[in-house]
């Protein structure tokens, strides 16, 4: 039987030949990403009930990156998360980033710092843990209980997806970014059009990303209901990966759809055209062009998150602000996504082309996007951003309103003060 | 796992996310709490940030009148935090009866063992009003709405899910496999 590269991944992880979607399998994880926010209540679970002793072949990655110290219950959730390490310090398989010269937001540290390899299996107590797919791997987000329960065990049921294959098709317009292209897919098939499906990404145009893109692609799959989403790899991502893995690549493990693997559906989209497109308040889905929103005045314009802040995001964000200034009544905040990053821009004329633009450089950290520190909204605030999200209240006050697009468009509007799409 | 749920209904429209359930300004509550206390902590804020065209769903005090929560599609999209199931479950609520829920929402709900996600066979939010007081009978697939003398139908829950609720959840299930 033929099989999807999702089907194929699981089927590997579950000791079978052959699944379908529908089926439940139990699978063994590869790699589980914990972090400050939702392990606090995993690590007391393996405590109380699994003798506190983690499974011996789970890799694990901490990346305290969600609250970062911003008041004493934050803090005591880092030293929980940094104690629990500590304990647990003989296990073999952990990779801790705390607060220091290299830590960031988990979607972009896990790939930065070679994590994340073509056929494994990866979940993390986070739902847009779905990134890993722009690299080959099958990764989606879990909850508390199941974080607890994958470290006591190494293993965790699912019931096989369904896969939807999204191919694009055209030219990359210049002045757009994968953002957009999500946005543009999302914007047809609804926040649930790929509900527990396995978004599978194909088409020139997507072959043409890089790899900071092709995560933002992947990341923003849960924002259409996705369980997956999945690129396969190609010769781009082993260059990528050439240097940086921590455990060696297994070739067992590399695989591809099949010619003929059954999809729920294929649905093909011509992105030739396309212009810079933004997410109204309050659903990702609610989109349109940039240019029928040129009167929306904003206060804040965001840079920043695991889909707006990769060394790739940011450059092209400054290329748009390069010789500009921010708009006198706008807040313009650049938050790099690593540490790593973070100090490239710092170094390197980036920094200086921010700084000249009146942007406040913050550290990196995921605060900003789900409202809990650093840019949050007041009541009737409006701001564009990169992030993921824009449900009320996501970055602030109720009232408050997030218009989701590109760091490109979000540069450009910062500059106008008002909703604007890039002109190159 | 409570088989039979009898209580009044609060009733929201489609993709009722995660951040209106419990704001992501919360999230740091659970810090130097012990786990049975979670419930306590977090049904203060439960539905904080839902669309204020619904009525409120916590009185002035706090409290929550509702057991059952009848939703469109999608309930619970967004984060994976499971302080949403725990705020609810804190509030009061037994049931989330919805015709689709958000994939990571509804593992949540079986894995915790907080409340059954119970998928209705069509969409009851057009159907049933804030206030009608309903009995679910999980086993029988049965919603009845009291207060209206109609009847629906939820689907049935797949084998591995009802075992993992039965058990209590996805803990105790690992537990007795071990």
């Amino acid at each position: 039987m033929e099989m999807t590269i999702t089907e194929k991944t699981l089927a590997r992880g579950a000791g079978r030949k052959y699944v379908k979607p529908g089926e439940f399998v139990d699978v063994d994880i590869d790699i589980l990403g914990m972090n400050d926010v939702t392990s606090t209540g995993a690590i007391k679970l393996l405590r109380k009930y699994f003798n506190n002793q983690i499974a011996e072949d789970l890799n694990i990655v901490v990346t305290p990156d969600h609250y970062d110290h911003r008041d004493i219950d934050s803090a005591e959730l880092y030293k929980e998360l940094m104690g629990f390490c500590e304990e647990h310090r003989d296990h073999k398989k952990m990779w801790v980033y705390p607060l220091g010269e290299n830590y960031g937001i988990c979607h972009v540290m896990l790939p930065q710092e070679g994590h994340v390899r073509p056929g494994d299996i990866i979940v993390g107590g986070d739902s847009h843990t779905c990134t890993y797919g722009a690299l080959g791997a099958f990764s989606t987000g879990i909850g508390t209980t199941e974080v607890g329960n994958v470290l006591a065990t190494g293993k965790l049921w699912f019931k096989v997806p369904e896969s939807l294959k999204i191919i694009i098709k055209g030219e990359n317009p210049e002045n757009i970014m994968a953002k957009d292209i999500f946005l543009h897919v999302v914007g047809n098939i609804g926040v649930d059009g790929a509900l527990y499906q396995a978004m599978e990404w194909e088409g020139r145009p997507i072959n043409e990303l890089n790899i900071d893109e092709k995560l933002t692609l992947t990341n923003l799959d849960i924002e259409a209901g996705a369980k997956s989403g999945i690129i396969q790899p190609d010769e781009k991502v082993f260059e990528y990966l050439e240097g940086r893995l921590k455990l060696p690549l297994d070739d067992s493990r590399l695989v591809y759809s099949d010619p003929n693997a059954k999809y729920a559906s294929v649905l093909e989209y011509d992105i030739s055209d396309l212009p810079p497109l933004v997410a109204k308040p309050y659903l990702p889905s609610n989109v349109v062009p940039a240019s029928e929103l040129e009167n929306v005045r904003i206060d804040q314009a965001f840079i920043g998150s695991c889909t707006g802040a990769k060394a790739y995001d940011l450059e092209v964000a400054a290329e748009i602000l390069k010789g500009n200034k921010k708009a006198r009544h706008v807040r313009l905040i650049v938050s790099p996504a690593t540490q790593k990053i973070y100090k490239e821009v710092m170094q390197n004329k980036l920094g200086k082309i921010f700084l000249d633009a009146g942007a406040v450089i913050w550290p990196p950290g995921c605060g900003a996007c789900l409202g809990a520190y650093m840019g949050v909204l007041a009541s009737g605030e409006v701001c564009i951003s990169s992030t993921n999200r824009n449900f009320r209240g996501r970055m602030g006050h109720r009232e408050s309103k997030v218009f989701l697009a590109s760091p490109m468009t979000v540069a450009a509007s910062a500059v106008k003060g008002y909703i604007r799409g890039a002109e190159l | 796992m409570k088989d039979v749920i009898v209580g009044e209904s609060y009733v929201v429209g489609d993709h009722i996310n995660t951040d209106a359930i419990i704001p992501g300004r919360y999230l740091g509550k659970l810090a130097s709490v012990p786990v049975e206390m979670y419930p306590e902590i977090l049904r203060k804020y439960a539905m904080e940030d839902l669309d204020p065209k619904y009525p409120p769903f916590l009185d002035k005090e706090k409290r929550c009148p509702y057991k059952i929560i009848v939703a469109g599609r999608n309930f619970g999209c967004g984060s994976s935090r499971e302080h949403a199931q725990i705020a609810l479950k804190g509030a009061g609520i037994e049931v989330v009866v919805a015709p689709s829920f958000a994939r990571i929402f509804y593992r949540n709900c079986i894995n915790g063992a907080w409340f059954p996600p119970t998928e209705s066979e069509e969409d009851l939010s057009k159907q049933i009003a804030t206030g009608d007081e309903l009995k679910i009978i999980i086993s029988e697939r049965k919603i009845v709405n009291v207060t209206k003398g109609e009847e629906h139908s939820s689907k049935p829950f797949d084998l591995l899910a009802k075992n993992i609720l039965d058990a209590g959840g996805l803990t105790q299930y690992n537990l007795r496999r071990i």
